[in-house]
């Protein structure tokens, strides 16, 4: 399998803050990798920083040959005086009203082309945001928070939905996330991030590691009840020292 | 009608006509505060272009846009909120242009109509240049009007999608420094704004799509130029202020329809 990107060696500090500490990790073709870790981790500096929307201080990343990136930001705030319709907003990606049509199809939610933008539900507008990315025909699909608003069905059929397209295109999807238990099923790799990468492998692997059990706290390892989990999420990430914000 | 009365109208739907789109950008990136700073900076323009003895117009493009970058140095610093930055730069510019043209040996400037506007002392002349300025900007724009709006949408989409951000937000510096420079015969520098957000706010309540607001807002733009220059006429009332005063008038009326979604 090809490389999509290498990044090697990342740091970034805004200010007197650490962001990030000596970062790397590779995304091959195909292949989905999702980064968890708790609030203030630095996983969308990371994220930014692959898109080449931010310069890190040091290290770099290496795209082998060059690809098209479609990528879902973690949210969409478009302000009330602005006249938009989900046509009008994918039209901006791809003129092509066909393409606009079916990308929309594609994501599930057909019925909403000519529905204002400021109308949307949570789950809706990360739907037409993922469309918006797929219109790119991407090889590298980013996904910040991609389920962030969304109820707990509609999480499950967004990653569902997120899997499909990849099985279908074969690009590869990076993606960030603060649940492990709900991308479980729907990742290859994971890497847990606080800072600088506490572990990755597997999901299956990470979650049983104990640097894992640190960061996040045992009873968040072995918690299913995902409503719970945010505020023991918080709790653990109190427990080892780390700052949030 | 007069002569001099015709061609006020003509100056003054010169510069409607573009107030809809440019207008309408200045409202979804909320841009006022710093269209008013602007605005106020090319008093600061005038005196530059009397004092170096070059085009008034073009020394307020100038100012207009070395304002725009010490704002952008500013904003570095990340020390101030911006609306500060721009209480700042609006107000010193100001009193520093006024305190110039003082100081201007032998000037004989017209203060007042350079604040409010002096649109029935406009010359054929001036009146050309303000539709040769109205079609670049209506050009720029309609030529950059999918990457405008798309960074104004999702700037950082935009960029990924391989938007040349920088550059296109420098287009629309350049507009608005533009129509600065021709809305100042018209309204005057304090009343610029007005005429760019007031008749794009009311297009908003008929409007269904970003394009149709564009050109609403030039509509209820040229009826208020309209409304201004017969209230002028009729009443005798100053021209700019009547202007801005119609536009206002039509919002208010606009209030009474329910806004499009």
């Amino acid at each position: 399998m090809t490389t999509l990107f290498n990044a090697r060696n990342l740091r970034l500090s805004l200010g007197d803050k650490l962001i990030l500490d000596d970062v790397s990790l590779d995304l091959l073709a195909g292949q989905i990798l999702t980064l968890i870790g708790p609030n203030g981790a630095g996983k969308t500096s990371l994220v930014r920083i692959i898109l080449g929307l931010l310069k890190p201080d040091a290290g770099n990343v290496v795209f082998p040959r060059p690809i098209r990136i479609g990528y879902m930001p973690q949210k969409l705030h478009i302000d009330t005086t602005l006249p938009l319709s989900v046509s009008g907003f994918l039209a901006l990606a791809d003129r092509n009203p066909e393409h606009c049509r079916n990308a929309l199809a594609r994501v599930e939610i057909p019925h909403l082309l000519e529905r204002p933008v400021t109308a949307l539900s949570g789950g809706e507008t990360q739907r037409v945001l993922l469309a918006r990315a797929l219109l790119r025909k991407p090889e590298l699909l980013v996904l910040d928070e991609p389920v962030q608003g969304v109820d707990i069905n509609g999480q499950e059929a967004l990653y569902r939905l997120i899997s499909l397209i990849r099985g279908e295109t074969g690009c590869g999807i990076l993606m960030v996330s603060h649940d492990l238990h709900l991308v479980m099923a729907a990742t290859d790799q994971v890497i847990c991030l606080n800072r600088h990468v506490c572990c990755h492998g597997t999901p299956e692997a990470v979650s049983a590691s104990p640097a894992y059990t640190e960061l996040f706290g045992v009873r968040t390892a072995l918690y299913t009840h995902r409503h719970d989990h945010q505020h023991d999420l918080h709790g653990g990430v109190e427990h080892c020292g780390g700052r949030h914000d | 009608m007069t002569d001099f009365l015709l061609l006020a109208l003509l100056a003054g739907l010169g510069v409607a006509l573009v107030s809809g789109p440019l207008g309408a950008f200045v409202v979804w990136r909320r841009m006022a505060y710093f269209g008013d700073t602007l605005a106020h900076s090319a008093l600061l323009g005038i005196a530059a272009g009397l004092w170096l003895s070059i085009a008034p117009g073009l020394a307020v493009i100038l100012i207009c846009l070395l304002i725009a970058l010490g704002l952008l140095a500013l904003q570095r610093q990340h020390t101030l909120a911006t609306d500060t930055l721009l209480g700042i730069l609006s107000h010193s510019s100001l009193a520093l242009g006024i305190i110039a043209m003082y100081l201007i040996p032998g000037a004989r400037v017209d203060l007042e109509a350079l604040l409010f506007g002096d649109l029935l002392a406009v010359t054929p002349l001036e009146t050309l240049g303000i539709w040769v300025a109205a079609g670049v900007v209506l050009a720029l724009i309609y030529r950059l009007w999918t990457p405008m709006l798309a960074i104004t949408v999702h700037e950082e989409l935009a960029r990924v999608e391989g938007i040349n951000v920088g550059w296109v937000k420098a287009a629309l510096m350049l507009t608005l420094a533009l129509v600065i420079a021709i809305a100042m015969k018209v309204v005057g520098v304090l009343l610029i704004t007005a005429l760019l957000v007031i008749p794009a706010a009311t297009a908003r309540r008929f409007a269904s799509s970003p394009s149709s607001m564009a050109m609403l807002g030039s509509v209820a733009g040229a009826l208020a130029v309209c409304l201004g220059v017969a209230a002028s006429w009729w009443w005798d009332t100053p021209m700019g202020p009547s202007i801005v005063l119609g536009a206002g008038l039509l919002f208010a009326a606009s209030l009474l329809r329910r806004q499009r979604a």
